[in-house]
């Protein structure tokens, strides 16, 4: 099975809403990297780990400074490869994605990437700042291997550009929350249940809403419309003050 | 292929682009300058995007909004701006030199004739609220005072260490009504000023307005900016070819490359006129010691363009210096990236002491204080002119340089010249 089918299954076969991690690789620190990320895959669906950058645009202040301390902590792509290739996994545990700026992928170099991705044991990307109409070269690299691209639409996304983008989306289709950057506290929209429904009639493959998920109860609403969750700042958050990943996640489960 | 057939038809690959160049094909439907520029933003801002671009290929060749331009231009700006004749600097360099005095324009410096143009189609697109980014403060009191004009509120974000170091235009923003924002993430200058503008903008894509500063960002902004500043440059060559006859060599700074692009423009498809970029070499040529983006970069994505980039083996930005700080940014509009590519424009470094030294020899020979920016032209055209003597030399001189005291009082002047004080040092 192509990586893009594993994620697609995985989310599909999850008990009740699927349940994406995100976390940024090696904070808060670099050696517990590994333990962290195995603590997160036993009670998520799929994971997300963050590619740090210098300049994180589309993010709000709790991955901006997760992703300030991964880069002093000497955290890259080459890095974060090596670490994933060099460890051995269960079989049937939760697919990986890689978050990254494009930046860090281009200087990574297309030709090697997508190979040293999947024995890496990824599955798929996303790319917050590569939107679909400049996206045929990285896509043309991750075919070859299967990887996903996942595509992101958004509230303000017109109707016609939401057909495309699901479409186009493999893995899962990214429905952000609301119009803004990670994290932060703010109250769903209350007209989340209309624009939800939108995407999942549009969309072949599993839709998970994600952008300030920080609740069980939050979970459960989101649940009734999407077929899962991505939570990021809130566990990066989690992970900052030394808390248990697991439980948290594990408590997010309606 | 052979070296030789690789190499004959990239020279033809580069005279193509310098032809649509000429001809106004670029940037081409996709926001293309050859292989630089491009739209890479986040979903949540195509929407914006789309909008403003469809407003800019409206607008521009709009009769009426070009007259309520011209009107704002010549009426608030204060255009056209003098062409100088420099006798100081040419007696003492031995070339004729001519100033494009844009430190005349109203707030002092190139950027208004982009913040009068922007609020202008901001306002006729339904944009109810700016924001905008700033290094040296000039593009921020620029877009303060133009949305001030047009009634619009703005935002202005400006890193803590540029906040500091152009104090004086930090109070300007305050008195034109712009709420100023301090950056405290990332390096606090000019380049985390434009990550918080565009996260802002991401947070309020319908309502806000970013008003860009630089020839840079995601299309249509390079496009859009080099249209609205390359009056300088129409302006310029009409008045020196009436009083003297084309330039031999044209000089200007190159930050972002706004007011470089729009002094430039109009002398692109005049091939006997040497072009001449001249960007921030700072503290010298390592990584981190300057902002020498075309001179030390590589092609690379930031800020939603393809375009030469400061950035390490792992992809992360690097930082930069410049004493300057509309300079001190590790990218650069992607025109500019195509034009050293096709070699058209030729782009050299000043170091933070020659232009030091240049602000000292401008007020000297001409009694014109040049902001430290603009400064790095003045060095840049000094060193061409001793080696191609009696030229005749066109410099932009983007903007005054009285927002620099704060700096400059750490270089006080001697009979001889200027000495740095001990404590500048650091
Ligand atoms: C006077 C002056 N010149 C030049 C610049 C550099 O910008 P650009 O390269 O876009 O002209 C600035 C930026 O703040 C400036 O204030």
């Amino acid at each position: 099975m192509p990586p893009h089918e594993v994620i697609e299954r995985a989310l599909e076969a999850a008990d009740g809403p699927a349940l994406i991690a995100f976390l940024t690789a090696g904070y808060p620190a670099a050696d517990s990297f590994l333990d962290v990320l195995s603590q997160v895959e036993d009670a998520a669906d799929a994971v997300e780990i963050g590619v740090p950058f210098t300049d994180p645009m589309a993010d709000g202040v709790t991955i901006q400074r997760s992703s300030h301390a991964a880069i002093e902590n000497g955290v890259s792509l080459r890095w974060i490869l090596d670490r994933l290739a060099g460890r051995s996994t269960a079989p049937g545990s939760p697919p990986l994605l890689l978050m990254s700026y494009l930046n860090p992928l281009l200087t990574f170099g297309y030709d090697r990437l997508a190979a040293r991705a999947r024995e890496a044991g990824v599955s798929g990307f996303i790319v917050p700042d590569l939107p679909l109409e400049e996206s045929a070269p990285f896509r043309a690299c991750l075919e070859p291997e299967g990887l996903a691209l996942v595509q992101l639409v958004t509230p303000a996304t017109s109707a016609e550009r939401l057909t495309e983008l699901c479409g186009q989306s493999q893995g899962f289709v990214y429905a952000v929350t609301r119009t803004g950057i990670t994290g932060g506290e703010v109250d769903l929209p209350t007209e989340l249940t209309a624009y939800l429904r939108t995407v999942a009639e549009k969309s072949h493959v599993p839709v998970c809403a994600g952008f300030g998920v920080r609740s069980r109860e939050q979970v459960q609403r989101i649940a009734r419309h999407a077929d899962g969750v991505v939570v990021g700042s809130a566990l990066v958050e989690v992970l900052e003050r030394g808390d248990s990943p697991g439980e948290f996640l594990t408590g997010l489960r309606p | 292929m052979s070296t030789n057939t690789a190499t004959s038809s990239r020279a033809a690959g580069h005279a193509r682009l310098l032809s649509d160049l000429v001809a106004g094909r670029l940037p081409d439907a996709r926001g293309r300058f050859g292989p630089f520029g491009g739209c890479y933003v986040p979903e949540t801002l195509m929407p914006a995007v789309h909008r403003l671009t469809e407003g800019v290929y409206r607008l521009l060749p709009d009769e009426a909004f070009q007259q309520r331009l011209n009107e704002e231009l010549q009426d608030w700006v204060g255009r056209p701006t003098s062409l100088t004749r420099a006798a100081g600097l040419s007696a003492r360099w031995g070339a004729e030199v001519w100033l494009k005095r844009e430190d005349l324009t109203h707030t002092g410096a190139h950027k208004i004739n982009n913040a009068i143009g922007q609020g202008l189609l901001a306002r006729s697109i339904g944009a109810e609220r700016i924001v905008a980014e700033t290094g040296a403060g000039q593009h921020g009191v620029a877009a303060a005072a133009a949305c001030a004009r047009l009634g619009l509120p703005c935002v202005v974000y400006m890193g803590e260490v540029d906040v500091e170091r152009q104090a004086p235009n930090v109070d300007r923003m305050h008195r034109l009504g712009a709420t100023v924002v301090p950056v405290t993430s990332g390096d606090r200058t000019l380049r985390s000023a434009v990550n918080e503008a565009i996260r802002d903008w991401v947070t309020d894509p319908v309502g806000t307005h970013y008003l860009l500063g630089s020839a840079v960002g995601p299309h249509p902004y390079p496009y859009l900016v080099r249209e609205l500043q390359s009056v300088i440059g129409r302006e310029a060559k009409a008045q020196l070819t009436a009083r003297a006859g084309m330039p031999d060599a044209v000089f200007a700074c190159v930050g972002g490359g706004s007011n470089a692009i729009g002094l430039f423009h109009e002398f692109i498809g005049d091939e006997d006129v040497a072009l001449v970029g001249v960007e921030a070499g700072g503290r010298g040529g390592a990584l981190g010691e300057n902002s020498a983006t075309l001179s030390g970069g590589r092609p690379g994505v930031l800020h939603g363009a393809h375009s030469m980039l400061l950035y390490d083996d792992d992809g992360q930005i690097q930082e930069t210096h410049s004493v300057s700080a509309g300079l001190d940014y590790p990218g650069v509009g992607p025109e500019h990236s195509l034009l050293q590519m096709i070699g058209r424009v030729d782009y050299v470094t000043a170091s933070d002491e020659e232009a030091l030294d240049a602000v000292a020899e401008c007020c000297a020979a001409e009694g014109i204080l040049p902001a430290l920016e603009s400064a790095h032209a003045i060095a840049g055209a000094r060193r061409w002119a001793a080696e191609n003597p009696g030229a005749r030399i066109l410099i932009g001189l983007s903007g005054r340089g009285d927002k620099d005291m704060p700096i400059l009082r750490r270089f006080p002047v001697t009979s001889t010249g200027v000495e740095e004080t001990a404590h500048a040092a650091s």
